[in-house]
């Protein structure tokens, strides 16, 4: 694989001719891409405002508060979580293929992608910055007490930390532990617990008032 | 690829930057980037290892003094170049010289939304069964490859157990250069973090990776 050329590994381009604020480059790039008929900036905007009011952490909360509430649902999400979470309407890009991991007293989950930033778009939306910062990353997968620590969570030594490095396009959702003192909710009042971080593993849920 | 991208392990980028009430995006620009970037892969002259590859080859002083948007918006123009979507000449002046391939028109509002909707599954169906169960044990090769893979280098070389069996999906390491999708079976591994990290990690904690078949040998 190493003999392909027209694509080789060399970083051939020079990018010292584009304006070094990201601002200006960014500009100067949709200028000519509209100009040469290859992007639609209406399409910008329609992709822009998708992430920004549809499809969010709000998603994956509605996931979780089903699950807590319906064991079947439950075990279907634990079973077949693109399947389930598709029933909800939330499918599409950077979501093609979930799989959901539980909590219990015994396991705590939580998600990285050391090699670049995968994230379950569908059901969290994009990424915190701090999902994609080289700390988060680096450190994870060799010291998650430490970084647990540093999001306000200690856990007990018998725990096990139960790591998912999302290497290939299957996708990870933490169902963290439903808080104790919630039977009296229902779905929508448990989705208002369900925080982006306790779906990641860096956060517990919301405690009800 | 070694590159600066496979960070797995590595110390010295200090504590997690958690920001109270982040905004989406953090400029305008950001959106921006973000959207062209989704809407560019439209033309279909990449596909997403290939995408991810350019980011690893952007060199890795500049990597690292890269937002994560910037990192977007330089493979983005890397991508366009190699692909023949612009020239440097109008990279450079920023005057197109023609226009879009075939003269198709670019993707409208509702497109896009069907293609967000839809995704790009990887899953594929292929006719050789699995090699590995879950409960059997395996080594990961350990291998330094210098094009894209997804076998990240301190889980190279390690001895796990098979957790999941994800059915057969592309293959990043060929797909990446347009060598093809060449599906295998994929599986979810565990590892015992005192297999990957040395005797000072936890005797409890685990992480779990997702590799392909020819990553893995029957141990």
């Amino acid at each position: 694989m190493t003999d392909d050329t027209h694509h080789s590994h060399k970083h051939e381009h020079d990018h010292s001719h584009v304006p070094p604020d990201p601002a200006l480059r960014v500009q100067a790039l949709e200028s000519l891409l509209v100009r040469k008929g290859l992007v639609n900036p209406e399409t910008l905007n329609t992709i822009i405002d998708t992430y920004a009011n549809d499809v969010g952490p709000r998603n994956g909360a509605r996931v979780v508060a089903k699950a807590w509430s319906d064991p079947d649902y439950r075990a279907w999400l634990l079973r077949d979580a693109t399947a389930a979470i598709a029933s909800l309407g939330y499918e599409g890009r950077q979501g093609e293929h979930i799989v959901a991991v539980e909590n219990t007293d015994k396991v705590h989950n939580m998600v990285v992608c050391t090699l670049c930033s995968c994230y379950p778009w569908p059901v969290l939306g994009l990424p915190p910055a701090w999902y994609k910062s080289e700390a988060y990353r680096s450190r994870v997968v060799r010291e998650p007490r430490a970084v647990l620590r540093e999001f306000g969570i200690t856990l007990p030594e018998e725990t096990e930390v139960r790591v998912w490095d999302s290497t290939s396009e299957m996708r990870y959702l933490v169902v963290p532990r439903r808080p104790e003192g919630t039977e009296g909710l229902n779905e929508s009042e448990l989705a208002d617990l369900v925080t982006r971080d306790s779906m990641i593993g860096t956060g517990q849920p919301r405690q009800p008032d | 690829m070694n590159g600066i991208h496979d960070m797995g392990g590595m110390h010295g980028f200090g504590p997690v930057p958690i920001e109270e009430n982040e905004p989406l995006f953090h400029a305008d620009w950001e959106a921006r980037a973000m959207a062209l970037t989704v809407v560019m892969a439209s033309w279909k002259r990449w596909n997403i290892d290939a995408s991810r590859y350019a980011r690893e080859r952007i060199p890795p002083r500049e990597y690292l003094n890269s937002t994560y948007y910037e990192r977007w918006i330089h493979a983005l123009t890397d991508q366009m170049l190699e692909a023949g979507l612009i020239t440097e000449q109008e990279l450079r002046t920023g005057e197109p010289v023609g226009g879009p391939p075939n003269g198709k028109a670019p993707l409208d509002p509702d497109g896009a939304r069907a293609m967000l909707r839809r995704g790009g599954p990887s899953r594929r169906q292929v006719d050789a069964p699995p090699r590995f169960r879950p409960g059997d044990a395996v080594r990961t090769g350990n291998r330094h490859p210098e094009h894209h893979t997804r076998l990240p280098r301190y889980a190279r070389g390690k001895l796990g157990e098979v957790v999941l069996h994800h059915g057969a999906h592309v293959l990043p390491d060929t797909n990446a250069i347009f060598q093809g999708e060449q599906p295998e079976h994929l599986y979810a591994v565990r590892f015992a973090a005192r297999e990957l990290w040395g005797p000072d990690a936890s005797p409890r904690d685990t992480v779990t990776l997702d590799l392909w078949e020819s990553y893995l040998e029957a141990r």
